[in-house]
């Protein structure tokens, strides 16, 4: 297993133990960071540290945290309402690595929290957390009043001047809650579908207040960051990118669960070493390296290094880093109806390819499956993925997450779509 | 004892206008307020919906049109106990469809329906971080990984001996 | 100005706009469904998508939504580009997924934006193989019919009804296809403007009811520009008619006045031109039943009356300013009266002088929209003048377009702009006795006396102008509230001051008038805007006449021999005692009118007139705008226009001398407009509201059918299957049939519906503007009479009212009434109209808050006690009834002081 230095975001978790309270939590090298940065630093420096740091939003688009910071408007915390938000929403397909550090370390999230709100001086921070985490939800709830009565959260904390307080928001459900803009919708009390850019969340947000949205694991790196510095956390990368990121995998594999490796870890070891490959009389046919809305990796890809680059190099994204692996006992055009299904009934309604366009290929795929494909079938598929799978086309990028597994599908698994229609039957259920 | 048809009890009245004091605009509630009176009555009914959005100074509509919105909001009854199984992608490749069938012909109903004596209702519900342990389930607010036919069984008979 | 070159070709266009608006301006056929040039783009439906390149070296480009991407300098785009094709024959597919086939039976078929885009995208095959969702629709009230499934999803439904018309009560509802839009649950749809939803729904959801159970296809339609007589703003209208029978009302672009929105008293009002109600022949009285006559008995029965003695005339400030004429033109001005009293009358007058004197502006309804800064003076705009209470909603968003425009967002990127402007606040003020539709959109709601408001006024007035008069004993709040609202009126670049006369308060049009002079003296473009009541008071009032009070005097001394009252119901005016004195001193009266009226009961004869869908006439709205209607209909003789009434009674030369002596020889409506002109120079200029009706367009006539009309021998077959001649009118330059000329450059006063192929519903509207949302090619419809200011009226010194009003004092032995007016209800004409009937609320007597006692009170008013149900009325203040106009007492219309009693048994009202 990798010693704990390596792996800053796990060290502390011990899920026979539970989490961390405050003082264990300090003990173990908590709130160094807060205080370093509230005893001294600028605000400036933060994001400036952050960016060095080379630390990429770690909730699947991959922008850099530094950035996205630097185009809040500059104006003190006390003078204007900015929001800080962590988006707990983890709804992707496949992917349990929020949760793991919600439920483990929560006080991680608070330090890493005002770190992000001391930065770009947001006074109000908001945890967007999925409704069905309910012991995540209990969690975090102890942790911030903890925090709060130990002065880490409220005013003037450290004697600094700076005022911040976390507000946790349990949601209602609906995947596309966690796109940043619908999330702020939601929050609003509407109908929580996407809004267009500009304005961008940074200057026009929550309320139309500046705002930024995060994900759980990004801000849970803050804390290492601030406290070991930059540096040292671009040099946990084994490429490109900075810091480690949490890798999983779920499917036949022998030992599914979640491993924080160094960032650019090869998906080989990731599947091989981590979770034990796969089960006795399994294969591995194919895998989805980051979630449900990333593209199909085959067994020749396994080589490549779990970073952003090197995954989108090799025709996917790296998205949350939470693989789903396809055995080759299980029917690929099942597994991506599943995949349909579940996008087509998140699509929000609000523009027509995505609401109308996506439940016509979850018919089509459910068609071929039960034996009733018809010849163009494929043809038609390849054109909604064609049609809704650039960006631009649809109002988010829900339709194009929609079709990056089913483009990759047909091209990867072209035979099994031919052989479903032309023998009008699935023949993985018929040997079921 | 407050039922679904009754009006709200002055504490949950008082829990919401503080929650929408809260917010920059009250409407900012909505969810939250929502979520309360289900956790209290089990649903949302149409009358509670109505005094919901008169403490936040929404039409029944425009807060109707948020309560549809989203999935874990019920404006339909539901049993005393609601079993989500996970019907997305790793649960689906460990199997969670066979045990659907199971768990459906183990009460008679079939997803989305409630059985006869209100005990259970079973829903089917995306992805719930639970993967590594799939096919998953919520049962109310527990989280149950590994399932098996065999622990549906166990779980039914606590249910239904449990009020 | 910039330009725009797609694909390939050059053309002009201006920036500020996005690229939809772009190629629609250079004629191109781009489809769309969810942006709305007064809606905005959103992005939702996905239909306009076009290439882009990034300049002329791009040969690659990248698809956009046109909607949502800002005109740059010479933008390249392509439409005919193969994908960009491709992806619009998608979206429509996608749409047709859930869309019905029932085009044949759909109310919106062949006047569908859904259809003319489907054929535009040449998607014509059906690739989808699987079930369609359904949905079950609701009853949303008389209005607007409700077909759920045939939604495609565009969201202009609650962007208009939510967003822009302010409404609460229609929603969208559930997630990913199940989108459903309607309420949450069947009843009516309550917001003012809920008829808009029919021409704003690209599809066949929410269709016209009323319309729908007298259907008719669009090419089945004779088409007439028309203008609204349900109030004094002059909303343009189209009226569409088969036969003998109005279908419906329909929206006609005027971009000064109602632009895209008409109000639901306007579309659904019309139904009296139908109504069993209508007088369709000569009536005289026998014995007191009224028996049908003959032409030309009834105008012998007239010539005898009228050599027995003096004739009086009674105009109606619902009568077409030529039929009031006509009227002044027979009887003299000695003897023509307004048909108001004098309360009425002199407000309308004061109404007309202060807008005549007003240093600053006076500004349009379009223009209200983006005043920064807006003091609503004593009048409920939202009952009243329902259209310009929503012209004033907007207002409300100037700051947000600000906050827009700093950020660099566009004003038409509708959602962001709304997400930026969150917390934007209003600069709407609104000081009224009840409260109002707009008080949600406002930063002040003030309830108060009329007397206190207008004291609040003339104090605002003082605190922006130390020259006009003090008010002496403010109270320290209300010397406050003066002061900030003076200081938000003060720093704002377009304010507003708007009253009326619904309480009959002089005195609140004078404060008004004085804050908006106040203002301009530092403020130029200050405006000043009040509300009359009636489609033509403000006509009436530059012609000029004898309030009823003196008719009545005259009457008592028995001078008058003969009424000749003309589309005036004069019980709405005059106490029943009044009407009653009148009718006894009077020996014979003459109603000409198109509706029975309780005054016909009275009457010797009854002449049958026009209404204003089969005559040709003007009316001058409340902003002094002279607008022209056109005959829709050819009604049944001897139904004809109300002048042609009162010239055939001039017409017997032995008994009677007109006043003017050429009355007897117009010929049509030209000559009665040019002897206006002559008569009343000031009023001259009404003649060019219209082309006359000899104008022509490439030598011929305009039609007024679309070509696709069915053969005219059906509608009549019943009667003869003889091939009728098409009915002709010598008012107007249209033909009654499909043949004749027309244009999307035609005179925008003469445009009788819009087409423009491809393009055959409402939207084809964008083919007969210069600019999307701008002026028409054919001009502007309608003349203004005020003459325009100029940079040297706001330096004349004003002499600002000084007759300010004592606070109002609560009584204890009797109550101020005040007219509680209902957007249904209190409108006469609308009143005959079934479906606003059934909107019409029953009566009530409002109560400020904590004084109802009972369930029913007795209110004594002049015509005797009324017992009515009691309801509480927050903010009303002490002192102070609600009574609904006309609704109770039917000439209850201004304030008066009464007697409030409780009825003992309580909950029992008769």
């Amino acid at each position: 297993m990798t010693p704990p230095s390596e792996r800053p975001l796990t060290a502390m978790i011990d899920p026979a133990a539970g989490p961390p309270d405050c003082a264990a939590y300090g003990r173990a090298g908590g709130w160094q960071a807060a205080r370093r940065a509230l005893g001294g630093l600028a605000p400036a420096d933060i994001i400036d540290m952050v960016t060095r740091s080379k630390l990429r939003g770690r909730g699947g688009a991959g922008f850099s945290t530094g950035q996205k910071w630097s185009f809040v408007p500059e104006d003190p915390a006390s003078a204007r309402r900015k929001y800080l938000i962590a988006n707990a929403d983890e709804m992707e397909p496949g992917t349990f690595k929020d949760r793991l550090l919600l439920e483990g370390n929560p006080l991680q999230l608070v330090e890493g929290m005002i770190l992000a709100a001391y930065g770009v001086q947001a006074g109000h921070g908001i945890v967007f957390l999925r409704g069905e985490y309910h012991l995540a939800c209990t969690r975090l709830h102890h942790a911030i009043g903890e925090a709060r009565q130990q002065g880490w959260l409220g005013e003037n904390i450290l004697g600094s001047g700076f005022s911040f307080d976390i507000h946790v928001h349990s949601s209602a459900g609906r995947y596309i809650c966690g796109e940043e803009t619908a999330l702020l919708t939601a929050l609003e009390g509407r109908r929580a579908t996407p809004r267009s850019k500009p304005p961008f969340p940074q200057t026009g947000g929550l309320w139309g207040a500046p705002s930024v949205v995060n994900n759980v694991e990004t801000l849970c790196n803050l804390p290492h960051i601030i406290a070991n510095g930059p540096e040292w956390f671009a040099g946990l990368g084994l490429g490109e990118d900075g810091g480690t990121k949490i890798y999983g995998a779920s499917g036949r594999v022998a030992k599914p669960g979640a491993w924080e490796l160094p960032i650019g870890t090869p998906l080989r070891q990731i599947i091989e070493e981590h979770a034990g490959g796969m089960l006795p009389g399994y294969r591995l046919r194919a895998l989805l390296p980051g979630g449900a809305s990333t593209a199909f990796l085959d067994a020749t890809s396994l080589d490549v290094a779990m970073d952003y680059g090197s995954v989108e190099k090799a025709g996917s994204r790296l998205g949350t880093g939470m693989a789903i692996i396809l055995d080759d006992r299980t029917c690929p055009i099942g597994m991506i109806r599943n995949l349909e299904h579940f996008f087509a009934q998140e699509s929000c309604g609000w523009c027509t390819p995505c609401r109308d366009g996506l439940p016509w290929v979850e018919r089509l795929l459910s068609a071929i499956e039960d034996g009733m494909g018809q010849a163009d079938d494929m043809d038609q598929l390849a054109r909604h993925a064609r049609m809704l799978g650039a960006p631009g086309r649809t109002f988010c990028a829900h339709a194009p997450g929609a079709m990056a597994p089913l483009a990759s599908g047909l091209k990867l698994f072209a035979a099994d779509f031919t052989d479903h229609i032309r023998h009008g039957r699935c023949p993985l259920r018929m040997a079921a | 004892m407050s039922t679904a048809d009754a009006s709200l009890p002055a504490r949950l009245r008082a829990e919401i206008l503080g929650l929408a004091a809260q917010e920059p605009h009250p409407r900012g509630a909505a969810v939250a307020a929502l979520r309360l009176v289900q956790a209290r009555f089990g649903w949302v009914s149409t009358g509670h919906l109505c005094e919901v959005a008169g403490l936040l100074g929404m039409s029944a509509d425009d807060l109707d049109g948020i309560a549809t919105y989203f999935n874990l909001l019920f404006r339909r009854p539901v049993g005393r106990h609601v079993i989500m199984l996970c019907d997305s992608v790793s649960c689906w490749i460990m199997g969670r469809e066979p045990l659907c069938a199971h768990l459906c012909r183990a009460l008679g109903i079939q997803p989305g329906e409630t059985t006869a004596d209100n005990t259970i209702t079973v829903l089917p519900t995306v992805c719930i971080g639970h993967c590594d342990h799939a096919p998953a389930m919520l049962v109310d607010s527990t989280l149950h990984g590994d399932v098996d036919t065999a622990c549906l069984d166990h779980l039914i008979d606590m249910l239904r001996n449990t009020p | 100005m910039t330009r725009i070159y797609i694909d390939g070709k050059e053309c002009p266009t201006r920036t500020g706009i996005n690229l939809l608006q772009a190629c629609l301006e250079a004629g191109a056929s781009l489809p769309y469904f969810c942006w709305h040039p007064e809606l905005g783009s959103v992005g939702a439906c996905r239909q306009c998508a076009i290439r882009q390149f990034s300049g002329p070296d791009d040969t690659k480009g990248r698809i956009v939504m046109a909607c949502m991407t800002p005109v740059g300098e010479d933008t390249i785009v392509s439409i005919d580009d193969t994908e960009a094709r491709d992806f619009r024959a998608s979206v429509i597919e996608w749409m047709m997924v859930n869309h019905p086939h029932d085009c044949p039976v759909c109310e919106e078929g062949g006047e569908c934006h859904l259809q003319d885009m489907t054929v535009m995208t040449g998607h014509n095959t059906r690739r989808y193989r699987f079930t369609k969702r359904t949905h079950r629709n609701q009853d949303l009230g008389p209005f607007v019919k409700h077909e759920m499934n045939r939604c495609i999803a565009c969201y202009r439904c609650v962007r208009f009804y939510r967003d822009y018309a302010g409404g609460d009560d229609l929603a969208a509802f559930a997630s990913h296809d199940h989108v459903y839009f309607g309420r949450a649950a069947d009843g009516t749809l309550e917001n003012a403007f809920s008829g808009n939803l029919v021409e704003i729904c690209p599809t066949g959801v929410f269709t016209d009811k009323p319309f729908s159970s007298t259907y008719t296809r669009k090419w089945d339609m004779r088409g007439a520009p028309s203008v609204c007589v349900h109030c004094a703003v002059g909303c343009n209208t189209i009226v569409n008619a088969r036969g003998e029978t109005v279908r419906r009302i329909l929206n006609r672009y005027n971009t000064d006045i109602n632009r895209y929105v008409l109000c639901d008293r306007g579309r659904f009002g019309h139904g009296f031109v139908n109504a069993p109600t209508r007088i369709r022949t000569p009536l005289r009285a026998t014995d007191g039943q009224q028996v049908s006559i003959p032409v030309a008995d009834a105008l012998a029965r007239f010539a005898r009356m009228a050599a027995d003695g003096r004739i009086v005339g009674i105009a109606s400030p619902r009568a077409a300013l030529e039929t009031c004429f006509s009227l002044h033109a027979l009887v003299g001005p000695q003897h023509f009266s307004t048909g108001q009293t004098r309360q009425e009358q002199s407000c309308a007058e004061l109404a007309r002088a202060l807008l005549g004197r007003h240093p600053g502006r006076l500004p349009t309804i379009h223009d209200m929209e983006s005043a920064d800064a807006v003091l609503v003076l004593g009048e409920d705009v939202y009952a009243t003048a329902p259209r310009l209470g929503l012209a004033l909603r907007q207002s409300v968003r100037q700051p947000s377009f600000h906050t827009a425009d700093q950020a660099k967002v566009p004003r038409w990127m509708d959602a962001a702009v709304r997400t930026l402007g969150a917390e934007c606040p209003s600069a709407l003020h609104v000081l009224t006795p009840a409260p109002t539709a707009l008080d949600d959109v406002a930063a002040d709601s003030v309830r108060a006396a009329p007397d206190d408001i207008a004291r609040l006024g003339f104090a605002i007035a003082h605190e922006i102008d130390p020259a006009a008069p003090p008010v002496a004993d403010m109270m320290p709040d209300d010397a406050r509230l003066a002061a900030r609202i003076a200081r938000t009126l003060m720093g704002a670049r377009t304010p507003l001051v708007v009253s009326g006369m619904q309480y009959g308060s002089p005195a609140l049009m004078q404060a008004a008038a004085s804050i908006a002079a106040a203002l301009a003296r530092a403020t130029p473009s200050a405006g000043l805007s009040l509300v009359l009541p009636e489609c033509n008071s403000m006509g009436l009032a530059m012609m000029g006449g004898l309030p009823l009070e003196t008719v009545m005097e005259q009457a008592r001394t028995g001078a008058i021999s003969t009424l000749v009252v003309v589309e005036n119901d004069l019980t709405r005016h005059l106490s029943p005692a009044d009407v009653a004195d009148l009718v006894a001193a009077v020996p014979d009266i003459v109603v000409i009118d198109h509706t029975v009226t309780p005054l016909c009961q009275h009457a010797s004869l009854v002449l049958p007139a026009a209404t204003f869908s089969e005559c040709t006439g003007t009316f001058i709205s409340q902003e002094g705008r002279a607008q022209r209607f056109f005959q829709a209909v050819f009604p049944p003789a001897p139904i004809q226009a109300g002048w042609r009434w009162i010239q055939a009674l001039g017409q017997s030369p032995e008994r009677i001398t007109p006043h003017m002596a050429d009355l007897t020889v117009w010929r049509d409506l030209d000559d009665v407009l040019a002897a206006l002109a002559a008569a009343f120079p000031h009023l001259a200029p009404v003649t060019g509201a219209a082309p006359d009706a000899q104008y022509r367009m490439d030598g011929q006539k305009l039609r007024s059918q679309t070509y696709r009309a069915s053969g005219r021998t059906v509608i009549r077959s019943f009667i003869s299957v003889r091939d009728q001649p098409p009915p002709a009118s010598p008012d107007s330059p249209f033909s009654s049939s499909m043949e004749g000329a027309y244009g999307s450059d035609m005179p925008a006063a003469l445009v009788s519906g819009y087409q423009a192929s491809p393009w055959n519903s409402v939207q084809a509207l964008n083919r007969f503007q210069h600019e999307i949302g701008g002026d028409m090619r054919g001009g502007a419809s309608g003349i203004r009479l005020f003459p325009p200011v100029g940079p040297d009226d706001a330096r004349r010194p004003y002499v600002y009212a000084t007759d300010i009003p004592m606070p109002y004092a609560a009584r204890a032995d009797t109550v101020l009434v005040l007219p509680d007016t209902r957007l249904f209800g209190s409108e006469e004409l609308s009143m005959s109209s079934p479906p606003v009937m059934a909107r019409a609320a029953a009566p009530a007597l409002g109560l400020p808050a904590g004084v109802v006692g009972s369930g029913h009170m007795t209110l004594h008013l002049e015509d005797g006690p009324h017992v009515l149900p009691v309801q509480s009325v927050p903010g009303l203040p002490a002192g102070i009834a609600l009574c609904p106009a006309h609704m109770v007492a039917r000439a209850f219309r201004f304030p008066r002081m009464a007697r409030l009693e409780t009825v003992p048994d309580a909950g029992d009202g008769p």
